[in-house]
């Protein structure tokens, strides 16, 4: 590693104050401590010795947390091209296909992303904050492949921009950077992120009775139109591929057309155990949104007044993005609720308002990226009582 | 004997290098110092001596014009051979060269029954002058005592949890009767109680056979020893409250100066770390120089010598001296190193309290030792995960929402997120595990500087 090493010292001096390119600087420092941990020792006086822990290593399992995602997302992504285009493919065309298409939103949302970080970090003379590291990778989990790459791109910096860098950057922002992209993109170009786009279908036809909507899609439509109870119109759907194309168990498997990395609540469990086994991710707000969705649709149930409120209630746990939103949104630290108690009534909420976005308003079938949105601007406030319990105490210990 | 205060959180920072409880034999250094900058209240120091005068053990050498009557005495008898000062002449030491015989000022003495009987104003008048009092520390804010003021309560914690800390029990063996003499006139400085903290884990506890004060069982991880923890669960700190606290060192130095009429600032330190070849105890004073213990005694050419423990410590170089309230000096490899993709490798061998990617030391369980250096592992960055200082934090206190308020001196924020209870030593567990690697221990300072003088 010395050659390495022996690079960033020779050209170090040019982005030195004073050198040709000193205002590259934080460029430069983010290269060189993305290869060596600074030689940085702790101050004279306080803490001789630290953790072994930074912000780089946090960061990096929540994207290993991922991978799963990524993975499933990009087979699955070849996979659906073949089920509806009726080709026959093997294992490896699909994974060739998926990376293909997924490759290049993964690489524009980086690219994009990262420069207006390192902008911003050249204009305030810091390294690049982690953050965008996860963000970055999020933003293609969370977009159908066959978005465009330009809307991407605009998506991507409108968040960092508006979302993150307005806000003071990394640890400063309100509002959860990809899904902030997310909506953007949801709201600026609805007809590329609703409807028939959940399948990377190329320049070919699909074959004839397929349909490429969501379940989210076509629960609601069962339920407007009356035509059965959403687990029948399910199970009639799609039948030109398989019979249980959307049984309880291709659901929660992921077999399934949707957003690159959220079809799969398995693959996405797997990234829940690594962010909870780690203690990056907290399973409080994890537990919470589960358990907050689960018992609002049993509620709904109960009461059953349209199709979609009698559609089971562990489906909801298993469609749409809601495990997906659950796990690797919910859980971003700086825009969740920072007390501990918070968590749980933060993670709860989220889970009972994307049921009851889902159910009432067909407008959005999407639900959980409305409800992480919404409670990110709530979490200040649910903080805001739990601090002021604590204050509570102890004035109230004072006057005993 | 109230019961058991059982503490969950927290984390004991297991390194190597812990000293083996015997008395080393080793010659007496040749230069002592008292160095004003070791207490956090002194802001105007006056010194009282010239380079050349000869003083005793307990002979007064400066005083701080805030609160002239509380005079700061010299360790050891010999001559005064330098006032070093630094920028802006700011008094950094009082060197003093030691004689081989220490000879020490004369006081009063007292029996344990006429401590009892005294007029108060004459023991704290004795205090004051003889070098005693700097042992009395107010908090809030963790300064010297002012001996005006009445406390609700006083606290002594008998066991030290932190990183390689010296065995209290061990330091003062054989001083018990100077220990309870020293609680028997801290009693009479307060209407309220003497507070022990006493060591749950360990049983047949010397200090909780002592009479005249409150024993208190604490068990726990580190900070459960740490005496700001003791108080927020047993006597809190509100706002305009004053409780004073007396290490358990401290406390036997007084009760002495009333049995023996001498000011003896004669005391055990622990010489700890993973770079000390022979870790073990000395006998030695307050104020020594460390080359003596630390001479051909430490592997390894790039090592930290710090005075007191690895977290709340400081750095002083190889001929540097002992920190007045400090009972041991830890010696740890310099970090000045560059380890390529540091930041990622999974390692067993890095300790840390996380669990995030291959940050495996929690499978070691807590008997294995570890070699630290002071690399901060890592660069300053914004405040990102959240949850983990309460974990580390005994206290029904929510440092991160403390610290921000200090960032943005918010006076009001402060006070009712409870920064009275709070001093260096309480936030230094936190200032460890911080992902984002702030310097938690300056920044809590500065809030309590701000309040301080508002």
């Amino acid at each position: 590693m010395k050659f390495i090493k022996d690079i960033f010292d020779k050209n170090k001096p040019a982005f030195e104050k004073g050198g040709k390119f000193e205002k590259l600087m934080p460029l430069f420092e983010t290269f060189e401590t993305l290869f060596f941990v600074p030689d940085h020792v702790t101050p004279a006086k306080g803490a001789q010795i630290r953790d072994a822990i930074d912000l780089k290593r946090m960061m990096m399992t929540v994207i290993i947390a991922m991978i799963p995602s990524l993975v499933f997302g990009i087979w699955n992504v070849g996979y659906q091209h073949a089920l509806a285009t009726g080709q026959a493919m093997d294992f490896g065309q699909q994974i060739w296909l998926g990376t293909l298409v997924v490759l290049p939103i993964v690489i524009v949302s980086y690219a994009s992303g990262l420069t207006v970080e390192f902008i911003f970090g050249i204009r305030k003379g810091h390294a690049l904050n982690e953050g965008f590291l996860v963000s970055g990778m999020l933003i293609p989990l969370v977009v159908p492949p066959t978005i465009p790459l330009w809307q991407v791109a605009i998506a991507t910096v409108f968040a960092v921009l508006i979302g993150k860098e307005v806000f003071g950057g990394t640890g400063m922002n309100i509002f959860n950077v990809a899904l902030t992209a997310r909506a953007f993109l949801y709201f600026a170009y609805p007809s590329q992120i609703s409807g028939n786009v959940w399948t990377y279908l190329g320049d070919k036809n699909p074959v004839d009775g397929y349909t490429g909507s969501t379940i989210l899609a076509i629960a609601n439509e069962a339920s407007v139109t009356k035509s059965g109870s959403v687990v029948e119109v399910l199970a009639n759907s799609n039948t030109i591929i398989s019979a249980d194309f959307f049984s309880f168990t291709n659901m929660f498997l992921g077999f399934i057309p949707g957003s690159i990395g959220e079809t799969s609540t398995l693959m996405v469990l797997i990234g829940a155990v690594i962010l909870i086994a780690t203690g990056v991710g907290s399973w409080k707000i994890i537990t919470g949104v589960f358990a907050g969705a689960y018992l609002t649709a049993l509620m709904f149930n109960m009461i059953g007044a349209n199709g979609f409120m009698l559609m089971p209630a562990h489906y909801h746990l298993v469609i749409g993005g809601l495990a997906f939103g659950a796990v690797f949104m919910a859980t971003d630290p700086v825009t969740a609720t920072q007390t501990e108690r918070g968590k749980w009534i933060y993670g709860i909420l989220i889970g009972i308002l994307t049921i009851v976005i889902r159910v009432f308003n067909p407008a959005y079938p999407e639900g959980i990226m409305l409800a992480i949105l919404l409670m990110n601007a709530f979490a200040p406030l649910i903080d805001f009582y739990i601090v002021k319990a604590n204050k509570q105490r102890r004035i109230q210990r004072a006057t005993v | 004997m109230s019961h058991t205060l059982k503490l969950k959180k927290g984390f004991d920072i297991n390194l190597s290098g812990k000293a083996e409880k015997k008395l080393a034999a080793c010659d007496q250094p040749k230069t002592f110092a008292l160095k004003p900058t070791d207490f956090v209240g002194i802001q105007r120091p006056k010194v009282m001596v010239a380079v050349g005068d000869t003083v005793k053990a307990g002979t007064p050498l400066l005083f701080c014009k805030m609160m002239e009557e509380v005079k700061y005495c010299a360790p050891v008898s010999g001559e005064i051979i330098e006032i070093k000062r630094g920028d802006k002449r700011k008094l950094l030491e009082i060197i003093i060269l030691a004689d081989k015989e220490i000879v020490s000022e004369p006081y009063k003495k007292f029996s344990a029954a006429e401590i009892q009987q005294a007029e108060k104003s004459e023991l704290v008048n004795l205090m004051i002058n003889s070098g005693v009092w700097p042992n009395i520390i107010q908090r809030p804010y963790g300064v010297v005592a002012n001996p005006a003021d009445t406390p609700k309560s006083i606290f002594v914690s008998t066991f030290d949890t932190s990183p390689l800390a010296a065995d209290i029990s061990f330091v003062l063996k054989g001083e018990e009767k100077f220990f309870q003499a020293g609680i028997d006139m801290l009693k009479k400085l307060t209407p309220g109680k003497v507070n022990i903290g006493v060591n749950a884990d360990v049983s047949q506890d010397t200090f909780s056979r002592i009479n005249n004060a409150e024993i208190h069982p604490v068990s726990g991880k580190h900070p459960a020893g740490n005496v700001g923890v003791q108080i927020h669960h047993i006597d809190p700190i509100a706002k305009g409250d004053l409780v004073w606290t007396v290490s358990a060192y401290g406390v036997a130095q007084i009760g002495k100066l009333f049995l023996e009429g001498k000011y003896d600032a004669s005391k055990v330190i622990a010489l700890a770390g993973s770079e000390v070849k022979n870790p073990q105890y000395y006998k030695t004073y307050t104020g020594a120089c460390i080359n003596k213990f630390v001479e051909q005694n430490v592997t390894g050419d790039e090592v930290r010598f710090v005075s007191g423990n690895v977290l709340t410590g400081e750095k002083i170089k190889s001929d540097g001296y002992l920190g007045f309230y400090h009972q041991q000096v830890t010696v740890i490899p310099e970090g000045t190193h560059s380890e390529f993709l540091g930041w990622i490798l999974p390692t067993t061998k890095k300790l840390s309290f996380h669990r995030a990617f291959g940050l495996l030391s929690f499978m070691n369980g807590n008997k294995k030792e570890y070699v630290v250096d002071t690399n901060m592992m890592g660069e300053h960055r914004a405040f990102v995960q959240t949850g983990v200082f309460e974990k580390v934090t005994p206290m029904d206190i929510l440092p991160t929402y403390l610290i921000k308020a200090i960032l943005a001196e918010d006076f009001d924020e402060m006070e009712s997120l409870g920064i009275y209870e709070m001093i260096e030593e309480d936030i230094a567990l936190c200032e460890f595990v911080d992902v984002s690697k702030n310097n938690l221990q300056q920044l809590l300072r500065e809030g309590l500087t701000l309040i301080k003088n508002s």
